[in-house]
């Protein structure tokens, strides 16, 4: 187990290092007090980069300011955003006031308990629930697009717990 | 190791029309035992016209098929009665080929208890479609001797999910003469046939979310019929062919709309509020009342409200959750998915007195569909983490499992009776 936290971890920081999206192998994961700050600092960074034309790496990319992270996870059947999330969607959400031009979508997706239907739906209301608080956050309703892919893009294909809560998420997709 | 299953695999996607693995348990009460005697000239043919009829009689579990044993009479008059004790029925029959590549198979259905001919038939298609002619005696056999209509000429559609490949496939009801009729590297859910067969209604991602497409299975033509910002899905036709459910997001929940085949005039019929679900419509065989799955109890359910609006009443109550609901062609019950302990069975309800029956010991069991004579069930299953085609007859007793098939098979539809 702690292995595979190492891995991830290495893995979340390479992928971050060389690609703007960095999906977040772990699921339901544990509060950390870097997160709560992460808002803050992604704030922080995100002002400075508004502000000056010195720095050079967008704060999306900058894995100090937690916008790295881009994926959210839900328990069965729920689309209520967990608490220790909050912090992070609020953080893209003021990322997004001081950058009007870049877009995001809000890809909801479920794991592949109850109909493919159901679960369209429950992936939709996962998205639209991150996109209104992306909203109260700041971003404009333009930037922003919530589809679902229901069950039917599952990240993690084995039929058990793990895989399943892996593929309860909702991920923030920047445009290029 | 990996290495070998890859071979495998890459043999197995040449063999697309390999033949499937079809695997039967249970009995109907009472089977009716027959003998299906090869037909004349079946062997010049080199189409096994007769097994074909055979299995799809075996099927249903009515039928125990009794091995003629190298008797071969064709006509009645060489029937010898005596030598078919033990069976209640003979087909027997002859093929005609005639000039311009058709087959015509004369068959000929005796009474063989009470030594007398039932009826005949004679059956005409193309040479290149044998199964075809095959399933359509299968038909007038079972509707013979049950006095049910027969569906093994019906047609049934599916989802094939293949390496990140998907594909929306039509094929005989008993899964051979697969048809593939559109293709994408994008998910598709929910096909749906208009109620003459001619079309199916589909959800395709390839516009980058859900959006509904209508194609036609005779031009090939597509059509999207609703691509509106958020989810669009779960096609369903009214039974005359007028109207389309749809479910769509654009108001801030999934709700089940109303619109013309086209996607025009399009109506909003179910209000919930936005924290709330409505999906999966099915309407009555009358068209006057959709069923549907709701989570505004709390978790997901079934429904039932009147086309033209107004109240639903909820219809599943038992612990955990019920989805999928599909009428029965004679509108007095639905079959459902129903869900428990982490499990799926697929479950009938009674519309009249509430009573339900599991047709299914559960496990990974999914949306389920009536044949169009409401005696078999068709659904998803799963075998080694992989979904498969499964039927089940309407009582429960006898299921037959598909295998063999490449990919992962989900969304099984049945389709109508082909006018």
């Amino acid at each position: 187990m702690n292995k595979k936290i190492a891995l991830s971890a290495l893995l979340v920081s390479l992928l971050s290092a060389c690609a703007s999206q960095a999906p977040k192998p772990v699921a339901e994961a544990p509060v950390t007090p870097a997160a709560s700050s992460a808002a803050d600092t992604a704030a922080k960074t995100a002002t400075a980069s508004a502000t000056s034309a010195v720095v050079a790496v967008d704060p999306l990319d900058d894995p100090k300011t937690g916008l790295t992270n881009r994926s959210l996870y839900y328990a069965f059947d729920v689309d209520v955003i967990q608490e220790a999330d909050k912090p992070l969607v609020a953080a893209h959400g003021r990322y997004l006031s001081t950058r009007p031009a870049r877009k995001v979508s809000l890809e909801g997706n479920c794991d592949e308990r109850g109909s493919t239907e159901y679960n369209l739906a429950l992936g939709q209301r996962r998205a639209d629930g991150v996109k209104k608080l992306l909203v109260l956050g700041g971003a404009k309703d333009e930037q922003l697009n919530s589809i679902s892919f229901g069950e039917e893009k599952p990240r993690c294909t084995a039929h058990d717990e793990e895989c399943w809560a892996e593929n309860r998420r909702t991920d923030l997709n920047y445009a290029k | 190791m990996r290495f070998l299953m890859m071979v495998l695999m890459w043999l197995g996607s040449l063999s697309a029309h390999a033949v499937l693995n079809i695997e039967i348990s249970g009995a109907g009460e009472r089977q009716i035992p027959i003998a299906i005697v090869p037909f004349e000239g079946e062997e010049k043919l080199g189409s096994p016209i007769s097994n074909v009829v055979a299995a799809d009689l075996a099927r249903t579990g009515l039928f125990r098929l009794i091995d003629p044993v190298g008797k071969n009479p064709h006509r009645p008059s060489e029937v010898n009665y005596a030598d078919w004790l033990g069976t209640e029925a003979i087909a027997i029959g002859a093929i005609v080929e005639q000039p311009n590549g058709r087959l015509e198979v004369q068959v000929r259905l005796l009474d063989s208890v009470k030594h007398v001919e039932l009826n005949g038939r004679s059956i005409n298609g193309r040479d290149t479609q044998t199964r075809s002619i095959a399933h359509r005696i299968a038909d007038y056999i079972y509707e013979t001797l049950t006095g049910v209509p027969g569906v093994f000429s019906t047609r049934i559609a599916y989802v094939n999910r293949h390496q990140g490949k998907f594909k929306l496939v039509v094929a005989d009801s008993d899964g051979y003469g697969e048809q593939v009729i559109f293709s994408s590297d994008e998910p598709i859910m929910s096909p749906s046939w208009s109620p003459d067969g001619s079309h199916l209604a589909y959800v395709s991602f390839e516009t980058g979310h859900a959006a509904v497409f209508v194609q036609s299975l005779v031009t090939g033509q597509r059509l999207k019929i609703a691509d509106y910002p958020g989810s669009n899905s779960a096609p369903a036709w009214s039974p005359d062919g007028r109207l389309m459910a749809m479910v769509l997001s654009k108001d801030g929940s999934s709700q089940i709309y109303l619109a013309k085949p086209d996607g025009s005039e399009l109506r909003r019929v179910t209000d919930s509020p936005r924290t709330v679900i409505d999906t999966e419509p099915c309407f009555s065989p009358d068209g006057q009342h959709l069923l549907f799955t709701s989570d505004r109890g709390g978790n997901a359910q079934i429904y039932r409200m009147a086309v033209d609006g107004g109240s639903a009443h909820r219809l599943t109550f038992e612990a955990g959750s019920s989805f999928s609901p599909r009428y029965s062609p004679d509108g007095l019950g639905f079959v459902y998915t129903y869900r428990n302990a982490g499990r799926f069975y697929i479950a009938t309800q009674d519309l009249t007195t509430g009573q339900m029956q599991l047709l299914t010991e559960g496990g990974w069991e999914k949306r389920p569909s009536f044949a169009p004579n409401g005696k078999l069930v068709l659904y998803a299953s799963d075998a080694q983490g992989r979904g498969i085609l499964s039927t089940v007859s309407s009582d429960g007793r006898v299921k037959q499992r598909m295998f063999a098939q490449i990919g992962d098979i989900r969304e099984p539809v049945w389709g109508p009776y082909l006018k």
